[in-house]
């Protein structure tokens, strides 16, 4: 690694978004919104039973419907090689494998699509798959977890497999103050504003351009070569814009598949748009969750034992796991700690990662737990939490690489206010309203992959940086240019391109897991350091710091002088234990005749190391905040489960948070750097802004009211029953 | 032909034309299916002279203003004013985030309305003046609007943008914008799952507190 900076950057405000004028001015081209000559249209028409057989499939209509082009079914639909093979066209999670489209008769959840139509225009298609008509043998379905907890068996693979164990948890049943409680957090689904988009157009026999709506350009890549067995090279795979994700693009689903199938077959480019309603379950879900917490704590609130057990939906197809009960292991410093985690095969479409995976679920009962027991112990909850602090990591007994954990809990508290809050809840009013104060702690791991980056200094001035990352919406262009701006300090920020989201640049991660900044930002900062290196090289010793780049290249008559760069983390890492940690402060109201929640009043910390771009920063701090809310308040997936089938598929049943439920948020920042993890000391931050925050807007509940919900969302039945 | 000039109209003057009218596509659908071969899922629709002539007679003309430019169409009246802006004037500033009505990314100026072009079908604009994202800034002139989104960061992703920017202008025109609570009012019919909202209202008061012409 190179010479590190380690002084603590001055915290500015922030350049402006990179990509601010295309966005405003509607020019940001997303995935659906590429002109391609001949362009088709896809449309799915579904199963609407849960789990059988397709006995019979009429298509007729729909064939023979204007515009027509193609109708496939599993009866018809040509083969994709790479199933014939076995081989998944997507990595799944952990074990089995996704769904096939058209490759058999079989159903294995509602709305799983039966047959796609591909027409010269969307109202056509749309028009033709209506027309489809299908007659079924039906089995008997099971789509609640709840019923099925029975059937929940530990993942036979994955990293979120096998049951944790240190020192005797069951130690808290004997200690002097316990809690021991379920908490629930339903079907939570990403809904995106962007719908699942993929664009797939055939340039030669075996070459193929596809625009997809994913969060890595590289893994769609390969699934898609992988499936039609074409070399990786002959897949372009182009994703500019991303309306937005949350985790729903980081696989390649069948779908995506599908469509470049049925471009195969018609020769033209097809365009697959999902309906809002398909969002629900084609693209996965945050899954249902069961948990329980038994915490143990001495008189003095000295934790003694925690068990923190876990059950969660998965498909009957695939398993789906993620790291629901894992923070309980090093969270705090308690000496014994048990978790178990285990899933329940449904037949339904496999869950997914959402924002926070599975920690912001694991947190939604570990930081309501941590509130019960503050409350028994007649302590308040930031107490608790300091008396219990983990000065080093008790999982693996590793030192953190940073942890400013007990800072972030005093700025919070003071920006809200939060000596104002009674111990005892109920005992606080404003104009009839109910008040409560409450928090909530959020984790996830801040680790460094590897990526690789070009970067060219043009002899017009430019610096040019280029690899194949996307950006979500969270600013990863404005990041990385903040970060070559600081070592090209002579270079305006109007200078700097970062070319991103497409699958011939060099390589670089999916988005995801909080690590863009950290690995892609290493590796932007190393590419421009080498570069610069280079150009002092160019201009030999006693050159400046800050030449005239465009000078020096035209004396020396090149065009351009560039650098490509992989980097990955430093060995030192492994002898450390990393996180980032949020802290979510709350104020509700809530209306004591009506049970309505309105938050008054929210504050969230980062301790996320340097902040590398903090208006976007802030930007992603404060839509984690409010995705957490939504979680706390009002998401809910509804299956009627007689049917297997979604009641509330769409924006105006499936409620999100809107202006009017949002007050004004702030957003502050730690911001001390981490040079363990990369050289610009910055850990991610896109998970622990909504971590935590679930149980902040619970804990705020109870102390305004007194009534403990322990089940998502909380609603204003919930607080009057 | 002369009737069907005027738009589609579901009353019952209209019920026969329009049954006359799936006679014939039903007519000529019988055609395109003795020309099918079985079992071959690809059917090269475009060749068939029939359906070119009932796609014609589902076609209505349409006389749309969009930013300032006139456009004569002739289109299917199923075609929503969200879908005939981005499919086929390639006007893909305004999004699609639900196609129901439920989120306002597809907001967009109906005689200096704000519509949602996903509930609207394209003929019932007919002779009206359309204002899309793309028609808001004067040339390379942002519109202050556009310039207080960026200001504050009123978006991550962009995908909610352009339809809150349209709401956001007439939320003040209209005279919604008074206060913090009445903006996020009058602005709750636009959800920006990035969670932009603080900022999008402080975008919004810096426009109506600047005084500038909207
Ligand atoms: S697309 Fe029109 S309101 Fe959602
Ligand atoms: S900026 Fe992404 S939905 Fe609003």
């Amino acid at each position: 690694m190179k010479q590190q900076a380690q002084h603590t950057p001055p915290f500015t405000e922030g350049i402006n978004r990179v990509d601010g004028i295309m966005k405003v001015t509607g020019a940001a081209k997303y995935s659906a919104e590429y002109e391609l000559p001949g362009m088709t249209y896809a449309v799915f028409a579904i199963s609407n039973i849960t789990k059988g057989i397709i006995t019979s499939i009429d298509i007729k209509a729909a064939e023979r419907a204007p515009g027509v082009l193609a109708v496939l079914t599993h009866l018809n639909a040509p083969k994709v090689p790479g199933y014939e093979s076995g081989k998944d066209p997507s990595k799944p999670p952990t074990t089995g494998g996704p769904l096939k489209f058209f490759v058999d008769n079989t159903v294995k959840y509602n709305g799983q699509p039966i047959a796609m139509v591909v027409a010269d225009s969307f109202e056509r298609a749309t028009y033709a798959a209506s027309l489809i008509k299908a007659q079924y043998k039906k089995e008997q379905h099971e789509t609640d977890t709840e019923k099925n907890k029975f059937k929940a068996a530990a993942p036979k693979g994955g990293r979120n497999g096998g049951d944790y164990k240190r020192g005797t948890p069951d130690d808290w049943k004997t200690a002097a103050v316990k809690v021991e409680q379920e908490y629930v957090v339903p079907i939570n689904v990403h809904n995106p504003m962007e719908l699942s988009v993929t664009l797939a157009h055939w340039t030669a026999d075996d070459k193929v351009t596809v625009y997809a709506k994913t969060q890595g350009v590289k893994s769609t890549q390969n699934a898609i070569a992988q499936a039609f067995k074409l070399p990786v090279e002959n897949v372009q795979v182009t994703t500019k814009f991303v309306g937005g994700a949350f985790g729903n693009a980081l696989r390649t689903w069948p779908h995506e598949i599908a469509t470049v199938q049925a471009a195969k077959l018609v020769k033209r480019p097809v365009k697959t748009v999902l309906t809002r309603e398909l969002q629900f379950n084609t693209v996965g879900y945050r899954p249902y969750t069961w948990q329980k917490v038994s915490m143990g704590a001495s008189a003095d609130g000295k934790l003694t034992g925690i068990i923190h057990e876990a059950t969660a939906q998965t498909s009957s197809f695939e398993e789906f796991t993620e790291g629901t009960v894992n923070m309980t292991r090093f969270m705090y410093a308690c000496p014994s700690v048990g978790t178990v985690y285990k899933i329940t095969p449904l037949d339904v479409n496999t869950p997914t990662w959402m924002r926070g995976p599975g920690e912001a679920t694991g947190a939604f009962a570990l930081e309501s737990a941590m509130d019960e027991l503050a409350d028994k112990l007649g302590i308040d909850p930031i107490e608790l939490r300091i008396r219990n602090h983990a000065d080093t990591d008790p999982e693996n007994g590793k030192p953190f690489s940073s942890k400013n954990l007990k800072e972030a809990y005093e700025m919070g508290a003071d920006k809200i206010g939060w000596s104002k809050r009674k111990l005892k809840p109920g005992t606080l009013t404003e104009d009839g309203w109910l008040i409560g104060y409450g928090m909530g702690t959020g984790v996830f791991g801040a680790g460094r992959g590897r990526a690789t980056v070009k970067a060219a200094l043009l002899d017009s001035g430019t610096l040019l940086i280029q690899t194949s990352v996307t950006d979500i919406g969270v600013g990863t262009g404005t990041a990385m240019t903040q970060i070559a701006s600081e070592i090209f300090t002579g270079i305006p920020v109007k200078k700097i391109k970062f070319e991103l989201g497409d699958s011939s640049l060099p390589p670089s991660p999916t988005q995801g897991g909080s690590t863009i900044t950290s690995t892609v930002g290493g590796a932007v900062h190393d590419a421009c350091t080498q570069l610069k290196e280079k150009f002092q090289q160019l201009i030999g010793n006693g050159g400046t710091d800050k030449p005239d780049y465009v000078k020096v290249l035209k004396e020396k008559n090149l065009p351009q002088l560039e650098v490509t760069v992989t980097s990955s983390g430093s060995t030192e890492m492994r002898n450390f234990s990393s996180y980032s940690y949020s802290v979510h402060f709350v104020k509700v109201k809530v209306h004591p005749k009506t049970g309505v929640v309105r938050v008054d009043n929210v504050v969230s910390v980062a301790d996320s190391g340097h902040i590398v771009s903090p208006k976007t920063a802030r930007s992603q701090i404060i839509g984690g905040a409010i995705g957490g809310i939504g979680m706390a308040l009002m998401e809910e997936g509804i299956m009627d489960h007689r049917y297997g089938r979604y009641v509330n598929n769409n924006y105006a049943d499936y409620h999100v948070p809107i202006s009017a439920d949002i007050p004004q948020i702030d957003a502050l920042f730690v911001n001390k750097p981490d040079y363990r993890v990369n050289p610009m000391g910055a850990k991610g931050m896109g998970e622990i802004a909504l971590i935590g925050m679930s149980a902040a807007v619970a804990n705020a509940v109870y102390n305004a009211t007194g009534k403990r919900i322990r089940e998502l969302p909380i609603t204003p039945d919930k607080l009057l029953a | 032909m002369k009737d069907l000039d005027k738009g589609f109209q579901a009353d019952e003057n209209h019920e026969p034309k329009e049954n006359a009218r799936r006679d014939f596509l039903k007519k000529s659908s019988l055609l395109t299916a003795v020309a099918l071969t079985p079992g071959v899922a690809v059917k090269a629709a475009e060749n068939h002279l029939d359906e070119k002539v009932a796609a014609a007679f589902e076609k209505m003309p349409v006389n749309i203003i969009v930013n300032g430019k006139p456009h004569k169409l002739s289109i299917e009246p199923r075609v929503t004013l969200l879908d005939l802006l981005r499919e086929q004037l390639h006007l893909t500033g305004t999004k699609k985030g639900c196609d129901y009505g439920q989120c306002g990314a597809c907001t967009v100026h109906v005689d200096g309305q704000r519509v949602n072009s996903c509930l609207t079908l394209a003929m019932t604009v007919d002779g009206k003046k359309v204002t899309s994202i793309e028609g808001l800034a004067k040339g390379d002139e942002l519109h202050p609007m556009q310039e207080a989104f960026i200001k504050h960061d009123g978006f991550q992703c962009g995908y909610c943008t352009p339809g809150q920017i349209m709401s956001a202008v007439a939320c003040i025109r209209e005279g919604h914008a008074n206060s913090e609570t009445e903006i996020r009012e009058y602005m709750s019919g636009n959800i920006c799952r990035c969670g932009a909202y603080p900022n999008i209202v402080n975008a919004i008061q810096e426009v109506k507190n600047g005084g500038q012409q909207v």
